[in-house]
């Protein structure tokens, strides 16, 4: 069955970034560029902290507005990237209610496959891969 | 390497590829490199001409824990070199952004804020919060109208930096701070009200393989440390009872290292009665960063209350706990929540109100100097002075703004001003090693080479020299740590030999001899620069041999006989 990236608990998150870096380093990257999850704070740390990336819509409105078909529905839920197709037009970005797609430096773009790297590196377990339905 | 220069005098920028200071590592290191190549050392502090370096490191997106930020400029505290570290997201977002160090020079004719997003630098008009005394609420606005939410970080002050309080500090993230020797008033006086970077991107590293695997070591190693255990759990305030069951606790301006209520104002306390929740500077596990809730009633109006998030650490809940012999939670989450919002330094607002409120006592100063009747352990009246502070209605409080070591040249009461280097003191009083620690470090921090923690392990002292030898030693080592911006307290996870392998994957070869050798320079830079600046003698504060601390009462000798040799041998 295919696998989801989802949080266990949002509350016991504290801001620290792991996930985003882990996202990109699976790549080979240090930084953030390749990242498809954002860690941000509720309008100021005193708020506490969360995570934003991709939550797998069935029907996904990036993919709809993808004019080269770069962004699939994959298997299970959310989407698969095949970069090369990709002409950067953003349409994507805009189509994401929660913003969970990301411009990338070289015009692309960067979003969460759910391939479940990062789960092991956030260190107080917000984050977690679920079954689910193919 | 990259480093991007800012010009406020004339809203101007400029992009350097520094391939040829590439030894300089980062932090630390390059950030003397820098001051050195920019700076004039004779120029007022809160001039034009001061100039201030923030520098990352070659490990900070790469690797965790390389969290920290370090800042260097002229101290209007000291007027010599002022350096401080912060943690929260700043180290990120300058990497992400591209750049090994971020530059400032001259002075915005009109208050402005700065944004730095990747390669593009924006001037904003900053006329319009220019008043706004609390840093909080300054925050909120910019975040609202800025982007980049996750990847940037926003460095502002508060009004005591507009009103150029000599130790006034740049927050960073809600809770962290560039809080030592002043930063915020230099902000201030160059009209700079707040630097935004926003950070988006990463680089290749050269061995992917051996990458994943070294950072998968760093990772477990600080999971698994106990060092860092402490931290996690309870926070810095772990060392409160401690302390003061070793009579280490500076209490009441140092009259007492024995503080009666410190089991209500312990990490253990705070942490089972306040401790809202914890938060993590970017790229750290641990999320040492404790917060606590605070419900205010007020007074006259039932059901209305107002709760406020306080972040607590084991320094301000000394300065502003027993050492001005505040013994509720309450009122030490309301004291550190007002230096917070006004960006005041925790630690010598503390030490000046200690010592104003001594000299009150003494009839050196007054209620015309003071306003409000200072005395240990009152809050109200110290939330009064802070107040005060920060509008500088009077002469007193004018020069109070400018550090204990100043207020106790006009006033008097010199013996029992807590300065070492001009610098309010830290939250030890545990040794010889503490003390020289001060006096010797180039930063006048207890950081700068843990002579308070020596003292802790410490059971018979060797002769002077030996000692000061021994606390350079490690200086020197941190000056590794603080170039490659490790945070301290992961600095047993940081070892020399693990170190020199995380280089490896990034394409760098540097043995554990080289980085060894790189410390001792950076060491040597910075002490030359300082001098340069016009470094003097620092003054030794006689309470420290007056009151009993582990060791008991400490001999004036010793101490002289080391800073003596500190000075011929390193200084001169
Ligand atoms: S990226 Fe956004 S729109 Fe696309 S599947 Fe994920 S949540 Fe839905
Ligand atoms: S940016 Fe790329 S992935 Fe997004 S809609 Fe355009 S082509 Fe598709
Ligand atoms: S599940 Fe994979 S793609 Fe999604 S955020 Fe984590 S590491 Fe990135
Ligand atoms: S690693 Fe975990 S705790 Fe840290 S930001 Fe990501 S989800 Fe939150």
């Amino acid at each position: 069955m295919p696998k989801r990236l989802v949080t266990v608990d949002l509350e016991k998150c504290v801001g620290c970034g792991l996930c985003v870096l882990a996202c990109s380093r699976k790549f080979g990257y240090a930084g953030n560029d390749y990242s498809g999850i954002l860690s941000v704070s509720l309008s100021g740390f005193e708020r506490g902290a969360t995570v934003i990336f991709c939550r797998g819509c069935e029907d996904p409105p990036c993919v709809q507005v993808c004019p080269t078909g770069a962004l699939r529905k994959r298997k299970g839920e959310g989407v698969l990237y095949k970069e090369e197709l990709c002409i950067g037009c953003k349409n994507c970005v805009q189509a994401c209610t929660i913003g969970a797609i990301f411009e990338r430096r070289d015009g692309k773009i960067a979003v969460c496959i759910h391939c479940g790297y990062c789960v092991n590196f956030c260190p107080h377990g917000v984050l977690a891969l679920k079954e689910v339905k193919a | 390497m990259r480093i991007l220069k800012v010009n406020l005098s004339e809203y101007s920028y400029e992009i350097e590829e520094r391939d040829d200071i590439e030894e300089w590592i980062g932090g630390a290191a390059l950030a003397v490199k820098l001051m050195r190549e920019e700076i004039k050392p004779n120029v007022d502090p809160l001039s034009e001409e001061n100039v201030v370096v923030f520098a990352v490191g070659p490990f900070t997106p790469a690797y965790p824990l390389a969290s920290k930020t370090v800042a260097m400029f002229k101290s209007p505290l000291t007027g010599n070199l002022g350096e401080s570290h912060a943690g929260g997201r700043t180290a990120m977002a300058i990497a992400n952004a591209g750049y090994r160090a971020i530059v400032i020079k001259g002075k915005s004719h009109k208050p402005v804020y700065v944004v730095v997003e990747n390669d593009r630098v924006y001037f904003r008009d900053a006329r319009v919060i220019w008043g706004i005394a609390d840093s909080l609420v300054v925050a909120r606005i910019i975040a609202e109208k800025e982007k980049g939410r996750g990847i940037r970080t926003i460095m502002r002050i508060g009004g005591a930096g507009v009103k150029l309080v000599r130790y006034a500090c740049v927050t960073t993230e809600t809770y962290r701070h560039f809080g030592r020797l002043g930063l915020g008033a230099v902000f201030g006086s160059k009209n700079l009200r707040a630097l935004v970077v926003i950070g988006r991107g990463a680089f290749k590293v050269k061995d992917v393989k051996a990458y994943k695997e070294v950072y998968r070591e760093i990772y477990d190693l600080a999971l698994k440390s106990d060092a860092m255990k402490k931290y996690h759990l309870i926070g810095t305030p772990v060392n409160v009872k401690p302390l003061n069951t070793i009579k280490a606790l500076p209490t009441r301006n140092l009259t007492s290292t024995t503080f009666e209520k410190a089991d209500e104002i312990s990490g253990e306390a705070f942490a089972e009665y306040n401790l809202g929740r914890r938060i993590a500077c970017a790229h750290c596990p641990i999320a040492c960063i404790h917060v606590a809730t605070l419900r205010i009633p007020y007074e006259n109006e039932p059901y209305f209350y107002r709760t406020i998030m306080v972040s607590y650490d084991y320094e301000p809940i000394y300065s502003l706990g027993s050492m001005l012999g505040v013994g509720s939670r309450e009122g030490v989450l309301r004291l550190i929540h007002k230096v917070e919002t006004l960006g005041l330094d925790a630690m010598s607002t503390g030490v000046c109100l200690a010592w104003a409120t001594e000299a009150f006592k003494r009839g050196l100063i007054g209620e015309n100097e003071t306003i409000v009747k200072l005395e240990f352990g009152n809050v109200e009246n110290y939330l009064q002075a802070m107040e005060y502070l920060y509008q500088q209605p009077n002469d007193f409080y004018r020069v109070l703004a400018q550090g204990v070591e100043r207020a106790s040249e006009v006033y008097g009461g010199r013996e029992f001003a807590l300065a070492f280097g001009g610098n309010e003191m830290p939250g030890y009083h545990a040794g010889y090693a503490t003390h020289i620690g001060y006096l010797i470090g180039l930063r006048h921090s207890h950081l700068d080479n843990a002579g308070y923690a020596l003292d802790q392990k410490i059971k018979d002292y060797p002769p002077p020299e030996e000692l000061v030898d021994q606390l350079v030693k490690e200086e020197c080592w941190r000056q590794v740590l603080s170039s490659l911006v490790v945070c301290f307290f992961a600095r047993g996870v940081y070892k020399p030999e693990i170190v020199s392998k995380a280089f490896k994957p990034l394409g760098y070869e540097l043995s554990e001899e080289e980085l060894i050798r790189y410390g001792e320079e950076t060491y040597r830079e910075k002490l030359r620069l300082k001098v340069d600046m016009g470094f003097k003698k620092p003054r030794i504060p006689d309470r420290i041999f007056e009151t009993e601390c582990t060791h008991g009462k400490l001999e004036r000798e010793y101490v002289e006989r080391a800073l003596d040799y500190w000075w011929s041998k390193y200084v001169r």
